[in-house]
This record gives structure tokens, sequence and C-alpha cells, in this order.
């Protein structure tokens, strides 16, 4: 049968989507995991994997570009970040750390992830709170506003519309990250890909890949809505020319 | 019992499998190149119309927005089934990635062309492509160097990708060390892939600068 046909039959089988024991599977420490037979339960699987790895980083990276943003301290540092992690390899930080004392799975990959994560929502909370105009500040500390009210009231919803997008670039670049974990035994929707080039079953690969493709288009189309939610009417036309 | 050593890094590891270790440098950095020199070949012309046509830039921009956000790693699952596993796939991959930041960027790059220069040139009787080749481009080139730049250190980070449809270059070194549990050969791959990176970013630099000539004088 054909590769397309044999994707559709992969599709369609509801046995794929709810696995053949459930959405759980026990583990032999008493545990359970997701079951890595189904659909549903793998995507699950990537979007708490994908959630974890964005909160550790919008917890470390947010308060951090804030604060640097607002002293307007360290731009240089945020930009050598970004770089270094453009050239850094996401493969090579997951396998360096599956093969360190975290080991294998998914704890390997959400730290990976978060890794990646963290350059965007850096720059651009650095970027949002520093570029907001002179004059804008002056005026705030000329009318009375303490520098914590400068930050809080004046800069930080100045800033709210690149930190949207910030938070859009690296959740969408997450969600595409996530697949690699099936190649350090993790867990998310790279697994229905992996298990179908090893067993060569063609049409699962196509399927599988059409699934995660589908996934980070529409995380990407969510993330865009809630950027445009975000960012009041005035500052949107700025906002889509800034990133 | 004691453990198998297992440094992070060895030098006695990569003078014994120097050869092997050079192949996938070689492969890795010769995909990255066509890649990049291949997006460029498309890119060029695309990015030239999106500035002649403007109606044209939203489609061609939202394809190349649309292929750059489909996963990696899916891009090669679903191009294996038909392209086979191999370099192809790979090849294809990365020219798909590449495509979106340098279309991006000599778009950019062609509009930022001061308006004054244009009538000037077009006053003195320019045609169209003599315009483009030696106006627009020249005066594009600093953003189109930058994409380059952009676009080539990524492209060296992606190939490793490429391990899922075997032919990762250095990946495949990353991933056999995760196999065999030998953490030296991950660093060294690693390594040289940070390497490779920063070499051929210096290199566009310094070729972006020489190119440029003007700017310099200009500045100085």
């Amino acid at each position: 049968m054909s590769t397309l046909g044999d994707a559709w039959t992969y599709l369609t089988t509801w046995e794929n989507w709810t696995g053949a024991n459930g959405l759980t599977t026990p583990t032999y420490d008493g545990g359970w995991r997701f079951s890595q037979d189904s659909i549903l339960a793998l995507g699950i699987e990537h979007l708490w994997l994908s959630f974890a790895a964005v909160t550790i980083a919008v917890v470390v990276a947010l308060p951090l570009g804030l604060f640097l943003g607002h002293v307007r301290r360290g731009g240089g540092t945020t930009v050598v970040v970004s770089n270094v992690t453009r050239a850094m390899p996401t493969l090579a930080l997951l396998t360096l750390f599956a093969a360190s004392a975290i080991g294998y799975g998914n704890t390997a990959v959400i730290l990976a992830a978060a890794i990646f994560a963290f350059p965007p929502i850096l720059t651009n909370a650095y970027t949002g709170m520093a570029d907001v105009d002179a004059d804008i500040r002056e005026a705030a500390v000329g009318q009375g506003l303490t520098a914590r009210q400068v930050a809080l009231r004046v800069e930080l919803p100045l800033a709210i519309p690149l930190v949207a997008a910030g938070l859009r670039t690296s959740t969408v670049q997450t969600v595409a990250t996530v697949p690699l974990a099936a190649l350090v035994a993790g867990g998310g929707l790279g697994v229905i890909v992996n298990t179908g080039l090893a067993t060569q079953r063609y049409g699962q690969v196509l399927a599988g890949a059409v699934i995660i493709a589908v996934l980070a288009l529409t995380i990407d189309l969510v993330m865009s809505r809630l950027q445009r939610l975000a960012t009041p009417a005035p500052l949107r036309e700025a906002a889509a020319t800034a990133v | 019992m004691d453990a198998v050593p297992n440094p992070w890094f060895s030098w006695d590891y990569v003078e014994r499998n120097w050869g092997e270790v050079s192949d996938q440098l070689v492969i890795h950095t010769t995909l990255t190149l066509q890649a990049v020199a291949i997006a460029l070949v498309i890119a060029f012309p695309l990015a030239v119309l999106a500035r002649r046509i403007p109606r044209l830039a939203g489609p061609i921009m939202g394809v190349s927005g649309v292929l750059y956000t489909i996963p990696s790693f899916a891009l090669f699952g679903l191009l294996a089934p038909f392209t086979g596993i191999g370099r192809t796939t790979v090849l294809i991959g990365l020219v798909a990635y590449a495509l979106l930041v340098l279309v991006r960027n000599i778009l950019v790059g062609l509009q930022g062309v001061d308006r004054d220069v244009v009538d000037a040139a077009r006053g003195v009787g320019y045609s169209p492509t003599r315009m483009l080749f030696a106006v627009e481009l020249p005066n594009a080139l600093p953003s189109i160097v930058a994409g380059l730049r952009i676009a080539t250190v990524s492209t060296v980070a992606l190939v490793t990708v490429g391990v899922v449809v075997g032919y990762g270059g250095l990946g495949q070194l990353m991933f056999r060390g995760l196999q065999s549990d030998y953490r030296a050969q991950i660093m060294t791959a690693t390594l040289l892939c940070l390497a490779l990176a920063l070499i051929l970013d210096l290199i566009l630099a310094l070729a972006g600068r020489l190119a440029t000539p003007w700017l310099r004088r200009r500045a100085s």
C-alpha cells in the first residue's frame, strides 16, 4: 500500500489515538507514564513537556529581563546569550544532559527545552523595558513617581506587547523542540515519528509528522491571538514590526 | 567494581577517532554551505519579486513563515517517506528553514534603499536590471549579510537534527556517543559544532566588511 494510504489508515484507526491499554501505563516503580502507543497521550505529554519548559524559562528569564531592562544594564550580555544559544544545537544539549547525572527521559528534555526558551523571553523583556521613550520616563519621574512606580506603572505596561511577542516565539519554538525528546527516550509526539522510522512504517512517520506540524501551527495561531489580546490597540502596529 | 571511566573530554578519543570525526565535520560543513547557497539562490529572486510586486510580498512571506514554523523533526519526517533517508532529505529541510530568514532580510534590505538614490539612478537612465545589481543590491548588502550570518549559524545547529533520518553530520557522533554512553564523543561533536558556527560567522562578517568598503570610509 502507498505511504499516503498507510498514513491515512494510521490516523483513522481509533486504537492509535487511545492506545491499546488506555492513556497511561503503570511503571515498575508503582508510578505511571503516558502510554507511548497513544496519539492522545503523547499529545498531552507533548503539551505538558512544553508547558513545563516554558514555565521554567518564564520564571527565570522574565523577572531578570524586566529588571535588567529597567536599570538598562546587561544589554550586551542578553545579545551574547541569544547568539550562543542559536549556535548551540538542541541535540547537543539534549544528549549532554541525557549522558550526565540528569539521565535519559523527560527531565533532560524539559531542562534542555527551557534553556532554549530562555533567550526570546529575556531579550524581549529587556528591550521592552529599556526602549521605553525617555520623555515618558522623565515625565513620570517629574510627577513624583518613585523608581519602582515608574517600572511597574509606566515601563511595564508599555513593555507588555514585546513581552507577549517573546513569549509567543519561545512557546512555538519549544513545541517544535520537544519532538527531539524521542531521541533520548523521552515522550511527546516525536515518539510516533521515531518509532515509525525504526520499524520502517513510513505511513506512521508521515502521520506523526503531520500531527506535529499541525500542533505547531495551531499553537502559533493561538499564541498570536493571545499576543494580540495582550497588546493594547494603539500599540499593535509597533509590536507587529518589532519582532 | 570500578566504573568504566567516562570523561567529559578526552584528547585520546579525538586523536584515535580523528578520521571519523573529520569525516562528519566535512559532511556537516558541506551540507551547511550547500543548503545556505541553494537557499540564497531561491530567496534572492523571491525577495526581488516581493519588492517589485508588493501584492506578492504577503503570500511569499506567509508560505516561508509556515515552512519555518513546521518543526524540523516533523519536516524531516514528512520528507523521509518520499525522498528517502539520507542527504537529500536533510538538505531540502535545511533549505526550507534558511529561506525565511534570507527572504526577509533581502526584502528589508531592498526596501531600505534610500529613495533619493534610486531616483538619482533612474534620472541618469539606469535600466531596472542595472538598477537592481548596481544600486539596490550594494545598498541592501549589510542586511543581506546579516541574514546570511543568522541563516548559516542556525543551519549549523539544525544539521544535527538530521540524525532522525540517519544523516546528521556531527549530530551522528552526539547520538552514537549517547547510545554507547561515551560523554567525550558528545562533547567533541558539540564543541566542533560551536566552532564551525563561529568560524563561518566570522568569515561571513569579514566578507561583508570587505564587500562594503564605503561603509567603513563613511565611518572613519
